[in-house]
């Protein structure tokens, strides 16, 4: 897979992604109008869920990484500080060196070692790393993360990760709302039709379970997605800085340091360098394991990038 | 119908020497404007020397011939035209920067001054950002020149007027050694 395949697949990923959500509300409207819509002339939900739809897709695409860089309070580096203005000018090397505009660049003021990048299109990105990056990783492996993350920005990740965090904050939102209304809320007993029994207890089986599984299936969803593209950018990062080590030990001092970056919430997880979780990723194996990652095993992608450097 | 077979090949000959060139002439713009970048970057190298020695020159006054040979090399760099000359005027510029740096090491009080350690950020970075633009020419430049003499374009590059274009080469045998260590302060 090169960076091409990536980018086209990234795109029809999320427009993929953005209908499938579009589709999902309609359907929990639907299901609104069959269950209490009774009476009501016109299909109220089904409409107010689809322009919710549409409404929270243009909002996250327009504005959806300024929320993330809100929620985690990343303010504008300082470039008075010498280790700040230090990341500013990495930053700025590896988009000559990737010929891309350069991106703005924040800082969370969080000791855990972190970073992340988001934005929809490579003009209109922003980096964000943690204090605790600057001051644990020397300047070569702060400049392996930032090839890493202007990796993710050229092959349009920062835009499917983007859309994919701010509509599973979305759709966790509505079915939590959906589910207090099934079960606290008033039912009205009559059914429009109740004729076809059995066909209606089959849509409102399915209903029922798509409202209460939405969360996880949009979480594990999230979680698939991001993994694969770790190694890419791994790679493709490497590409830039011609020192493929350089990550590795930048990855190992992350790993190392594996605490809880708390400032970064469960909604932006997936886009970080590492699982800001604090779960020790590298030791984690298995089937199920793999499943609920947001990022490949670290020691995978250390492995890989010795073997692009000879010494694994 | 044999005069419309030929017509046919002449027709899609000429599409593929339409193509043909016009893939050369984006990859030539590609490495005239990655070269441009190496010169902005070259640039801003030249405007950070002269404040550097003015911050330095007081503590060093014994090291007179370093800065001397610093500032020389700042101005023939800046002189010089062609490529191959300006790559290797920018490489003795850098060995002499490398070795102001060196002697920078023996003066504590230098090493500690704030101004100091900014401008060697700077200038640190400015290799990096003289390096990485070199690194993307250089592979723009690569795939101009190998698209160019590949078959079967090779047989219409050079009649289009194509010119194979010069690599950004280091020549410094130091500098290939050693990449960018002793400037790599954390």
């Amino acid at each position: 897979m090169n960076i091409y395949e990536q980018i086209t697949g990234n795109n029809r990923a999320t427009r993929i992604i953005v209908s499938v959500f579009i589709l999902f509300f309609l359907f929990i409207g639907f299901g609104f109008d069959y269950y209490y819509g009774v009476g009501l002339r016109a299909p109220i939900f089904t409409v107010i869920a689809l322009l919710f739809g549409l409404v929270s897709s243009y909002a996250g695409w327009r504005y959806g990484d300024k929320l993330i860089l809100s929620s985690t309070h990343a303010r504008e580096l300082d470039l008075n500080d010498p280790k700040q203005k230090q990341w500013q000018n990495v930053v700025e090397e590896m988009s000559i060196a990737s010929n891309m505009a350069l991106p703005k660049t924040y800082i969370i003021d969080d000791p855990d070692p972190n970073a992340f990048a988001t934005g929809r299109s490579p003009e209109i990105s922003s980096i964000v790393v943690t204090r605790g990056l600057l001051e644990v990783l020397n300047r070569d492996e702060q400049q392996a993360v930032a090839a890493h993350e202007m990796s993710h920005i050229r092959n349009f990740d920062i835009r499917i990760m983007l859309m994919i965090a701010v509509l599973v904050g979305s759709i966790a939102l509505i079915s939590d709302w959906a589910r207090r209304g099934l079960f606290r809320g008033e039912r009205r007993s009559s059914r429009r039709d109740s004729g076809s029994g059995a066909a209606v207890l089959i849509i409102l089986a399915i209903w029922l379970a798509t409202v209460i599984l939405a969360p996880l299936l949009s979480q594990i969803m999230a979680m698939f997605v991001s993994r694969r593209r770790e190694y890419l950018a791994d790679a493709s990062g490497a590409e830039l800085t011609r020192n493929p080590l350089a990550l590795a030990s930048a990855l190992e001092k992350i790993d190392s340091r594996a605490e809880p970056t708390r400032s970064i919430n469960q909604g932006s997880a997936h886009l970080c360098i590492c699982d800001p979780k604090g779960r020790p990723i590298g030791v984690r194996e298995g089937r199920l394991a793999d499943l609920f990652a947001t990022h490949p095993p670290i020691n995978r992608r250390i492995e890989a990038l010795k073997q692009m450097a000879y010494v694994a | 119908m044999l005069i419309w077979l030929v017509v046919a090949v002449l027709v899609l000959l000429g599409l593929w020497v339409i193509a043909a060139y016009n893939g050369l002439i984006s990859l030539k713009n590609q490495a005239l404007n990655g070269w441009k970048q190496i010169d902005v970057q070259l640039k801003r190298r030249h405007d950070l020397i002269p404040n550097l020695v003015e911050t330095v020159k007081g503590v060093m006054k014994f090291e007179q011939t370093t800065l001397t040979q610093v500032i020389e090399a700042r101005n023939k760099a800046i002189s010089a035209q062609s490529i191959a000359d300006k790559a290797a005027q920018e490489n003795v510029l850098t060995g002499a920067l490398r070795q102001l740096f060196a002697l920078v090491e023996n003066y504590p009080n230098l090493k500690s001054n704030e101004n100091v350690s900014k401008l060697q950020e700077e200038l640190v970075s400015t290799e990096n950002r003289i390096g990485f633009a070199r690194q993307f020419y250089n592979d723009i430049a690569t795939k101009f020149n190998i698209t160019q003499q590949t078959f079967p374009v090779n047989m219409i590059a050079t009649m289009l007027g194509f010119k194979p274009a010069d690599l950004f080469e280091v020549t410094d045998a130091a500098e290939k050694e050693a990449p960018k260590v002793d400037l790599n302060l954390k």
